[in-house]
């Protein structure tokens, strides 16, 4: 019954509803290949939703992760143009993010600034730091070498890498945010920030590590990125964090902080990954889907309220009922 | 978001330093020193045709920032202005493509602006959803239709005479756009600083729960500010319609960034209930002026962006490193 009832269940319901109907005209959208290829497709979304659910967890936001993507995929093209290996700009663009991702945890937290005031200002910056150190030079499919754009095409075991790293985070920060300390602290910093200092724990802190994962998170799928579409510029990804919040409130995470599930934040970036794919496919013409992802937000956000807003919440129904 | 509280001191200050010290005194000096580096860095800015054409660059966007500012004063937020721009240009070029006349296009433009700003205000004062989600959402459904309508096509070939709200002057150098920002600062200042609408605004914005036991209608004026900002972003987009004598769906992308760094600039809190219409008033003179500087040194837009997110952090956290000290 509560099954039923939790918002990740009905969102996935809806997301295989979704599916059916597009499948009921045309039965090749459900073949596998064709649903792998979708959450292959919407393997970037995924990982910056759950680094942005984090962050918003901890009642910021951060609206700096596309721009920090695109600048981590430039680092990560010419560091291949530059003859580094692999393995070296896996970790260079992950440090990279998680660095961005540092700057703006720390204005945050030392300087107490609004976290949408420091990633507006970020955003611009990052994106403008790509244009500095490029001069506004595109990087080429043929310049980049063949190892760097196959990585995340590899298929391993029927799903390639990036599917395979997309399913990896998910496992990784389900089990951190449910089994650890940190993981509960950023649910204590953002459902009761006064309530979480006298508990003991660094309310700023906790908002900082939730930016420095949110930028990793952004450095690695900025790798995914320009690898998979063979080519980097300054405007790659541009606009793309507002897709990673909506997915986040089509999940269910809760703007104001403290409500939300990674399971909640990929379905939801699976929910709009389905409608991109699907759009092609019954024929309708792609310039529909920004209204369409935009009206699903407006939906999500008035299900949310009206959910949020049952009767009190009864502790110990169950003594209650005795 | 640690735990803070305000510390009430024990004399206050003179008017005198108070306005020295104030925000606006701070914008007025970098005003000031924004305009002398730039005359000094190049021979083309002191020409009053250069300046009352680098006005442009912000009078629509400031338009909108006198709105945003007291919805951000009250504790909202509307992300969704430029993509009402997107809607409303495309309304207004649907409607010339059936043979509307100037009059008509404006009011269609207008009325645009009008119906967004009330299905936003609706979602957020009557529904009672989160702004901020509710205008990232309206944001993409403005400009997702606006899209719809139009595909990768434009609309071009407005009447001649529509061409003065974007390219007419009133008088001497004083174009139609920069009449208009200097009439709606004045009006914006009465409605903020000389209404009790305005006292409203600030209470709402400090504690909506007491304004609403004083006897404010929270949930009126919360609606009356959409419907405001979703207005004067009509009233842009017939501006930078009528400029650019062309509408795509793309029009006006990213905007909404801007004005809300001209809001914060302008000394506005981000988390409601301070700010004052005079500091947005120099925040959009001198990102005007800073960008039109930049223009004559043929510095590209893109690092002006990156000049005007420094600024953006660097103005809010210099006085909280100050304060420290």
């Amino acid at each position: 019954m509560s099954l039923l009832k939790s918002r990740e269940a009905l969102l996935a319901l809806a997301i295989l509803l979704l599916i059916g109907v597009v499948a009921a005209r045309f039965p090749a959208f459900v073949r596998p290949a064709n649903l792998a290829n979708v959450l292959n497709d919407t393997s970037p979304l995924i990982i910056l939703a759950i680094g942005q659910m984090i962050v918003i967890l901890t009642k910021c936001i951060d609206l700096s992760v596309a721009a920090n993507l695109a600048l981590c995929g430039m680092v990560a093209a010419l560091m291949n143009g530059a003859g580094v290996p692999l393995p070296l700009i896996l970790m260079g663009v992950v440090a990279l993010g998680a660095g961005l991702g540092a700057v703006n945890g720390v204005l945050v937290w030392k300087l107490g600034i609004p976290s949408i005031v420091v990633t507006l200002g970020t955003m611009t910056i990052f994106r403008g730091t790509i244009f500095l150190i490029t001069d506004g030079k595109w990087v080429n499919a043929h310049q980049m070498s063949d190892g760097f754009k196959a990585l995340p095409r590899t298929v391993l075991l029927g799903l390639p890498v990036m599917s395979w790293m997309a399913i990896a985070l998910i496992i990784l920060f389900t089990v951190v945010l449910t089994r650890t300390a940190l993981g509960r602290s950023f649910y204590a910093v953002g459902g009761n920030p006064h309530a979480a200092v006298y508990a003991g724990i660094n309310v700023g802190r906790t908002q900082f590590s939730a930016f420095v994962i949110s930028g990793a998170l952004a450095g690695l799928a900025g790798y995914l990125w320009v690898a998979r579409y063979a080519v980097a510029y300054v405007d790659i990804a541009g606009g793309f964090e507002l897709d990673v919040v909506a997915a986040c409130v089509i999940g269910g995470v809760a703007i104001a902080g403290g409500a939300g599930t990674v399971a909640g934040a990929v379905l939801g970036a699976l929910f709009l990954g389905v409608i991109k794919n699907a759009l092609p496919v019954v024929g309708i013409s792609p310039f529909w889907q920004m209204a369409i992802s935009g009206a699903a937000i407006v939906l999500a956000v008035t299900f949310n309220a009206t959910q949020a807003r049952a009767p009190g919440r009864i502790i110990l129904k169950s003594a209650e009922a005795r | 978001m640690t735990p803070h509280h305000r510390i009430i001191p024990d004399r206050l200050q003179s008017p005198a330093t108070r306005a020295l010290r104030s925000w606006e005194a701070i914008l007025v000096a970098v005003a000031i020193a924004v305009f002398v580096t730039n005359s000094f860095a190049s021979p083309y800015f002191l020409n009053v045709w250069n300046l009352s054409d680098a006005t442009f660059n912000f009078t629509e966007k400031a338009l909108i920032a006198f709105a945003m500012a007291m919805l951000i004063i009250a504790g909202d937020i509307d992300l969704s202005v430029a993509s009402i721009i997107a809607l409303s240009s495309t309304a207004m070029g649907v409607a010339m493509a059936a043979g509307a006349d100037t009059p008509v296009l404006v009011l269609i433009g207008i009325g645009t602006g009008l119906l967004c700003g009330a299905i936003n205000g609706a979602l957020v004062a009557g529904l009672g959803l989160p702004s901020i989600v509710v205008t990232i959402g309206t944001m993409s459904l403005f400009r997702g239709v606006a899209y719809i309508i139009l595909g990768d096509k434009a609309f071009t070939g407005y009447p001649a005479s529509f061409k003065f709200f974007g390219q007419g002057y009133v008088w001497w150098v004083i174009s139609f756009e920069l009449a208009l920002f200097a009439a709606m600062a004045v009006v914006y200042y009465v409605l903020l600083h000389r209404t009790s609408f305005g006292r409203a605004v600030f209470a709402i914005g400090n504690n909506a729960t007491a304004a609403q036991f004083s006897g404010i209608r929270v949930a009126r004026v919360r609606f009356i500010l959409f419907l405001l900002t979703g207005v004067m972003s009509g009233i842009a987009a017939v501006c930078l319609t009528s400029r650019l004598g062309s509408t795509r769906p793309s029009i006006a992308t990213g905007w909404e960034l801007e004005i809300v760094t001209m809001v914060v600039l302008g000394g506005v809190s981000i988390l409601g209930g301070a700010g004052s219409v005079a500091g947005v008033f120099l925040a959009a003179l001198i990102m005007g002026m800073v960008t039109f500087g930049f223009g004559l040194l043929n510095v590209p837009g893109i690092v002006m962006s990156i000049f005007l997110g420094v600024l953006l952090i660097v103005v809010i956290a210099l006085p909280r490193l100050l304060r420290r000290g």
